[in-house]
């Protein structure tokens, strides 16, 4: 049981952190909490992929001249580093869009909250 | 929010934290062969030093900076980079963005390789600095005059 | 929770995508970019080299979304001048 806590605990947490998420995004009401829970929810994904491709005694993917490149294990995993680089900026541009969205809701309507928002459409 | 800060001490620490922002990000970029970092990292970096004066000074005395018009039209300008650099690659032989079959002669392959990658970081770092630059423009109502 | 339970531990040597070779006898492809990136392309970072040549055509998909996404909040926000 410790051992599998001792291995696993970054797990558990991004876990409860992709929960937290999840739970912003449907339960309030408000529509900046939701958009604060989709950035919450592509955190913990991100750091799932970094998590993964941690090796025990290896050291950044940059070559070394004194480490030799034949045994993979000195190195970190490059491919999950490369793909969430690309992931980040993806994030950030939709969450830029979102607020984009919001920002345009929030002029033609007045409110952010969902409640007010189906009102407000449907007396027009 | 788009208007002058009031407070000088808030002005002058912008003024001052922009070039030395954006200097890093240049650093960044081309140091992105040998270490941490590339074109992405320095795109953001040069973002964050050109939206930092933004906050600051006011979007209107900010704009011989980077002017807000001009910031579409690049970023479209780094797309065409990246896929130029591609289709060079194409004419010269190989396959779609293969860099070693750009048309540079006096160069082994894995060397241009090298030059292709740093051409194809370039591109990416004008997409996203200008393309970050243009989301925040366009919240915060910036005029397109 | 017996989902993430399953998954190799933190740092585990002996995962699936750290090995050379998969049970399939494939090369695997983490452990391919380390051996190969300088030998490709003489540049000692390995994630500049799959991120630009390698997986070239994702990082053009990448870059051609961030283009979208400014010109989605350029239409959305967009006003006419007074």
């Amino acid at each position: 049981m410790l051992e599998l806590i001792e291995g696993h605990y970054a797990y558990f947490f991004l876990m409860l952190l992709f929960m937290i998420g999840i739970y912003a995004m449907m339960m309030k009401r408000n529509l900046m909490k939701k958009i604060m829970g989709m950035s919450m929810i592509q955190s913990a994904t991100i750091m799932v992929w970094i998590v993964s491709a941690y090796k025990d005694g290896g050291t950044i993917p940059v070559m070394d001249p004194n480490i030799s490149l034949d045994n993979p294990d000195l190195y970190l995993n490059p491919l999950p580093h490369t793909l969430m680089l690309t992931a980040i900026v993806v994030a950030v541009v939709t969450l830029g869009v979102s607020f984009a969205l919001a920002v345009s809701v929030y002029r033609n309507y007045n409110t952010l909250d969902e409640n007010e928002l189906l009102d407000r459409t449907k007396e027009q | 929010m788009t208007g002058q800060t009031h407070s000088p001490i808030i002005e002058v620490a912008g003024r001052g934290l922009a070039p030395i922002i954006q200097l890093i990000g240049i650093y960044v970029f081309f140091h992105g062969h040998y270490g941490p970092g590339g074109g992405f990292q320095g795109g953001v970096l040069l973002a964050a030093g050109v939206l930092l004066l933004r906050m600051t000074v006011g979007a209107e005395n900010s704009q011989a900076h980077v002017a807000a018009k001009r910031t579409l039209t690049n970023c479209a300008i780094g797309a065409v980079i990246f896929v130029g650099t591609g289709i060079v690659a194409i004419l010269g032989g190989g396959y779609f963005l293969d860099y070693a079959h750009l048309p540079v002669q006096w160069l082994e392959p894995a060397y241009m390789r090298y030059y292709g990658i740093l051409f194809v970081e370039l591109g990416i770092t004008l997409g996203v600095m200008t393309g970050l630059i243009t989301i925040y423009d366009d919240i915060l109502e910036v005029d397109y005059a | 929770m017996y989902t993430v339970a399953d998954l190799p531990a933190r740092g585990d040597l002996n995962a699936p995508a750290q090995q050379i070779t998969n049970a399939a006898g494939t090369p695997v492809a983490g452990a391919y970019y380390i051996q190969n990136a300088y030998k490709d392309a003489k540049t000692p970072n390995m994630v500049c080299v799959v991120l630009a040549d390698y997986r070239s055509t994702d990082t053009m998909g990448e870059l051609i979304v961030v283009f979208a996404g400014a010109i989605g909040c350029f239409f959305v926000l967009r006003r006419k001048r007074s």
